[in-house]
């Protein structure tokens, strides 16, 4: 009987496994749903912007529009090509998902709240770990695999250009964007997410945007290669449509078009909640003696900020040429980076 | 305990086969593929390890960067000429020498470098950032140097490399 209790997990670590399963099924699920209202608010603020209604027709405002539109895709023809790499071809798409939603893994939503009828006390984060930052940054990178196998095994020429600029484009930007990751733990002194926030505790005013001098820069940097990153306008060069059709999914089809779409929603949203947890005190109120709205609400309102923002700039910026972005990579943000870092630095020591 | 060596032997066995697969198939983004796939593999181990600054610190470096660049020039290979090329028999004899050599050397380092010796961190006791940061910062000062120096000979090799293509 004791070498029975040796080798099973106590009650303890059982209830904490459930609480972790519990988390994770529920932050999948908002996570998969969500690309359904922000497909729906992209076209809206597209439609507003180009002073048109944007989708009407399918539910009150076309609220029910991206329902449909996912209907859609399930239901159509799944075209592989015929001389594409079958095996990679299919399992891309998911490879580009994968790494997006596991980012969620560390992103804190709020402090610990006290469930009232099991007294239990949980955080709302799945898990704090003290290289939270790091993980992010090498999860987020391998997303990128899914978008270079799939526009490789598509066996086509504008697919194979597409994927071979979001190759180079992710490298560039990769160093810019893990700089600015670096200047944020130079600022809060740690690497754990949960730590940073709470750094970031109190008034506005401790938030690390207002960080002066720097914080406003390093936030310019984080956004800057956030952008590049998410593959997004003005820095959209894989999927360019004008030169490269669709880039790296011009021969995704249904289901499998609608991963890479999943993909690139969720990965606006992880960088989102991250802009507000770097910056912009994550879950903390601007001043502390707002008790009415809980903590959550702000840190949802604060990314939903961001995720409008992205979409404006979407419809209002043109998109850089192939060679002015590699000049913004490499010759403005990563040495301004670097300069910052010493600023920093020595802001830290001195002050 | 026995959780952790099921996921041992679970991260192992799938470290060597995909490791077996990245020197068997013809097909290179294949192999890249399954490169990934070991890299991951590695970095599980280092984790059950309790070093998740390694762990990670694996994925960023050889899985977000170096793999990347590796894809990006076996994109653009034709793979159907890759996949029927084989080693040329007189270079045989050199991949054979540097196969012995890096048997030898496994086989050193683990019966007579004091493998035995290291011991994992006790359960819960995790490798922090701040102790590896102190002891690369304090203890090994002179090879940390000595790396950085190494890699800034790469980098301005290849941009004197660059130069000379253009010019």
């Amino acid at each position: 009987m004791t070498e029975l209790t040796n080798i099973l997990p106590s009650m303890a670590t059982v209830l904490q496994v459930i609480m972790i399963a519990v988390k994770c099924v529920i932050i999948a699920g908002i996570v998969m749903n969500l690309p359904i209202i922000l497909v729906w608010l992209e076209r809206k603020v597209a439609g507003h912007i180009q002073q048109r209604p944007g989708p009407m027709r399918i539910g009150p405002h076309g609220l029910l529009q991206s329902v449909a539109d996912g209907i859609k895709l399930i239901f159509k023809e799944d075209i592989i090509p015929s001389k594409a790499d079958k095996i990679v071809f299919i399992i891309a798409p998911v490879i580009a998902l994968i790494p997006a939603m596991t980012v969620f893994v560390t992103i804190p939503f709020g402090d610990s709240i006290m469930i009232p009828y099991i007294n239990q006390e949980v955080t709302l984060y799945i898990a704090d770990f003290n290289v939270a930052i790091l993980f992010i940054l090498a999860v987020g990178g391998i997303s990128v695999y899914g978008f270079m196998l799939g526009g490789w095994a598509s066996n086509s020429k504008y697919a194979l250009l597409g994927s071979i600029r979001a190759a180079a484009q992710m490298i560039s930007y990769e160093v810019a964007f893990s700089f600015a990751a670096i200047g944020v733990v130079m600022m809060t002194n740690s690497l754990s997410l949960v730590d940073i926030v709470h750094a970031q505790d109190g008034w506005f005013t401790n938030w690390n945007i207002l960080y002066l001098p720097v914080g406003p820069v390093w936030f310019c940097i984080f956004f800057v290669a956030a952008l590049a990153e998410l593959n997004r306008i003005p820095f959209d060069m894989s999927e360019d449509e004008g030169s490269l059709a669709a880039g790296y999914q011009v021969e995704y089809s249904g289901m499998k078009f609608s991963l890479f779409a999943l993909a690139e929603y969720s990965a606006m949203v992880s960088i989102s909640v991250l802009c507000v947890i770097f910056f912009f005190g994550g879950w903390n109120a601007p001043i502390p003696g707002i008790p009415i709205v809980p903590p959550v609400l702000w840190l949802i309102g604060k990314t939903f900020v961001f995720i409008y923002f992205f979409m404006v700039i979407r419809f209002t910026l043109p998109r850089y040429r192939y060679d002015q972005l590699m000049t913004i990579g490499w010759k403005v943000l990563i040495p301004l980076s670097l300069v910052m870092i010493l600023i920093t630095g020595l802001m830290r020591i001195l002050l | 305990m026995l959780i952790e060596y099921i996921l041992f032997i679970i991260f192992a066995v799938i470290a060597i086969m995909s490791s077996l697969c990245v020197v068997t198939l013809r097909n290179p983004v294949h192999c890249a593929g399954y490169l990934i796939v070991t890299l991951l593999q590695v970095a599980a181990l280092f984790l059950l390890c309790r070093s998740p600054f390694l762990a990670v610190v694996q994925v960023f470096i050889y899985v977000g960067a170096v793999l990347v660049l590796f894809l990006f020039v076996v994109l653009l290979i034709d793979v159907k000429k890759a996949s029927m090329e084989i080693f040329k028999p007189k270079h045989r004899p050199l991949a054979y020498g540097v196969l012995a050599i890096l048997l030898i050397e496994t086989l050193v380092v683990i019966f007579v470098g004091g493998l035995e010796k290291i011991r994992l961190a006790a359960p819960g006791a995790e490798v922090k950032v701040e102790t590896i940061g102190r002891e690369l910062f304090t203890s090994y000062i002179f090879p940390f140097e000595i790396v950085s120096v190494v890699l800034l000979v790469a980098m301005v090799g290849a941009i004197v490399m660059a130069i000379d293509r253009r010019g």
